[in-house]
């Protein structure tokens, strides 16, 4: 088995996504990873030391943006001359668009979603919440290529302290992949980490009342080094940012700790944190449905509750 | 212009969600609804139909109990539904859907083809990107917002770090995202009318397509075994005495989280 990981970088680093699958796919066995676009032989070296054997490595200006159909040129043709049997992914909106473009180009399987990797009987096997994380599935492939998508922030990434040899590779682009263009790149405005990065999270829902007792989540988050994460409820009030929203209309997190104050756990926003480390849940209702989902869960007041936290967490230094 | 939207007809939200252990198959016997993020979809074909004319048809594949979802859509304001309905196409995944959909687009010959964010029942927001490789045309995904010319398309996409205008000459695959529009209620004109409007059912066959290009036997995905959800252990709960965040702060550090 010849597996290959998709690395995203952005300004001069490999994202934690692409590296904490390469972790995971070289605890499983060899595995290559591949890195695509503007910078991208200076970057890839940085790859082994997440357990890459090899760093593949394509810098062609018509993967300078960040657009997916150029992307499936370039793995097409990689797949096809280094013989990969398997090309791992993890999730972002420019890695979906690539793994269902390349399993369209290659007629490969692709599983998606996937929260787990083990290799049982030789085989591959993806594991794969459904229906709102109701329930399990075990999903394979049948054949090679296999590709598969996994859920973001699934595997932290894991120093092993090896090294790769960086292979440049050539391809050519389909005359249809390079019609979409660029026009105008904005980053949005953020301080602190962005919640797909963050350890800790504090979210709030429609039990804060109003917009302006996310300023008790700020100043708790802050204090916590973390960052604040909406529900759609809120965004949608226009309390919070859209680019805050955690749910399945929103990012996908999972912190090392997540505070949840004045959600009631709706399977929209379930399904956008559920795979966080612990969830503390503070709610009036003693009947919401977070109860049934978080590890700690406090029945009262946020408004008196977040303020005495923010205060103790503070004090400790 | 011309414009396709990809729709689906998924599980009511209401509905207990089962997968049927015989066939590893979502069971889709019960009360039915338009996956509800196609409604953006739905939306934006109509607004720009409205701001330069043309027509919007609705693509979907599933069982022929479908045209009731679809009938929403014409409700709406679409012009008319394409239904793709084979019993060979049951089980399909990403490749054996893409390819019938493709077989669908490629006989309508549209010049914009839309996708909503994500479908409700098997969490996929994929689809667009298979279809736009089958199709080989440009795609644009997590659309925010649209502008669409006579020859060409503008999109402000939505991503991890911002946002990305992409343009891309018409025929073009783009798939919206939920923020782009406020999908509007069909009027009781609207309703009344869908009744009468054009709905014409394909069989894969009819696409000329081979029926092993999809369903199973179609399939490079194998669902194995389904199970149980990974358990996340035992819950403290406890109502708040003016001690809650003494105790939450113990427990978080005691965990080592902070």
């Amino acid at each position: 088995m010849t597996r290959l990981v998709f690395l995203e970088h952005y300004q001069g680093a490999i994202e934690k996504g692409g590296l904490g699958v390469l972790s995971k796919a070289a605890s499983l066995g060899e595995t290559a990873g591949v890195v695509l676009g503007e910078g991208a032989t200076e970057v890839a070296a940085a790859a082994g030391a997440f357990g890459a054997s090899k760093v593949y490595a394509c810098d062609a200006p018509e993967l300078a943006a960040p657009l997916p159909q150029p992307r499936v040129d370039a793995l097409a043709t990689l797949v096809e001359r280094s013989g990969v049997d398997t090309v791992l992914f993890g999730a972002s909106v420019l890695a979906a668009d690539v793994a269902a473009g390349l399993a369209a180009r290659l007629d490969a399987g692709l599983n998606w979603d996937l929260t787990d990797l083990s290799v049982a009987d030789g085989e591959l096997v993806g594991k794969r919440p459904a229906l709102g994380d109701t329930v399990g599935v075990d999903v394979g492939w049948k054949g090679a290529p296999r590709l598969a998508l996994i859920r973001s922030g699934t595997f932290d990434p894991v120093e092993s302290g090896g090294s790769a040899e960086v292979e440049s590779f050539e391809t050519t682009f389909s005359d249809f992949s390079t019609l979409a263009t660029l026009v105008e790149q904005t980053q949005e405005e953020s301080s602190g980490p962005s919640i797909e990065d963050a350890d800790v999270i504090v979210a709030g829902g429609r039990g804060l009342g109003s917009p302006d007792a996310f300023s008790l989540l700020e100043e708790l988050a802050a204090a916590l080094g973390g960052a604040v994460g909406a529900t759609r409820a809120v965004v949608d009030a226009g309390w919070y940012p859209y680019s805050t929203q955690v749910g399945q209309t929103g990012k996908t997190v999972s912190p090392k700790l997540y505070i949840a104050c004045g959600i009631s756990g709706a399977i929209q926003h379930k399904v956008g944190m559920q795979g966080s480390g612990t969830i503390v849940a503070i709610n009036k209702d003693p009947n919401a449905p977070i109860f049934d989902f978080c590890d700690i869960g406090v029945v009262g007041d946020l408004h008196q509750i977040v303020p005495k936290l923010t205060e103790l967490v503070r004090s400790r230094g | 212009m011309k414009i396709a939207v990809c729709v689906k007809q998924v599980p009511d939200a209401t509905v207990h969600k089962r997968i049927d252990p015989a066939t590893k198959r979502l069971d889709r016997s019960g009360e039915a609804a338009l996956n509800p993020t196609d409604l953006n979809a739905v939306e934006e074909a109509l607004r720009i139909k409205e701001a330069q004319g043309g027509e919007v048809v609705l693509v979907s594949l599933g069982p022929q109990k479908a045209v009731d979802s679809l009938r929403k859509a014409l409700a709406m304001g679409a012009d008319r539904a394409l239904l793709v309905t084979d019993e060979a196409a049951a089980g399909s995944d990403l490749l054996g859907t893409a390819r019938a959909l493709t077989g669908a687009l490629e006989r309508e010959g549209a010049d914009l083809v839309l996708f909503g964010q994500a479908s409700g029942d098997g969490d996929g927001a994929v689809l667009w990107a298979a279809v736009g490789d089958l199709l080989r045309r440009p795609v644009v995904s997590q659309v925010a917002a649209l502008t669409v010319e006579s020859d060409a398309m503008t999109g402000k996409r939505q991503t991890e770090h911002g946002y990305d205008l992409i343009r891309a000459p018409l025929p073009a695959v783009v798939a919206v995202s939920d923020a782009i529009n406020e999908p509007r209620y069909p009027s009781l004109k609207g309703i009344m009318g869908a009744k009468t409007k054009p709905q014409e059912s394909v069989s894969i066959h009819d696409l000329g397509l081979a029926a092993e290009v999809v369903g199973e036997a179609g399939s490079r995905t194998a669902v194995l075994e389904i199970g149980p959800p990974p358990s996340r252990g035992d819950t403290i709960k406890f109502e708040d005495d003016g001690s809650a965040a003494q105790k939450v702060l113990d427990l978080v550090v005691e965990r080592k989280l902070i």
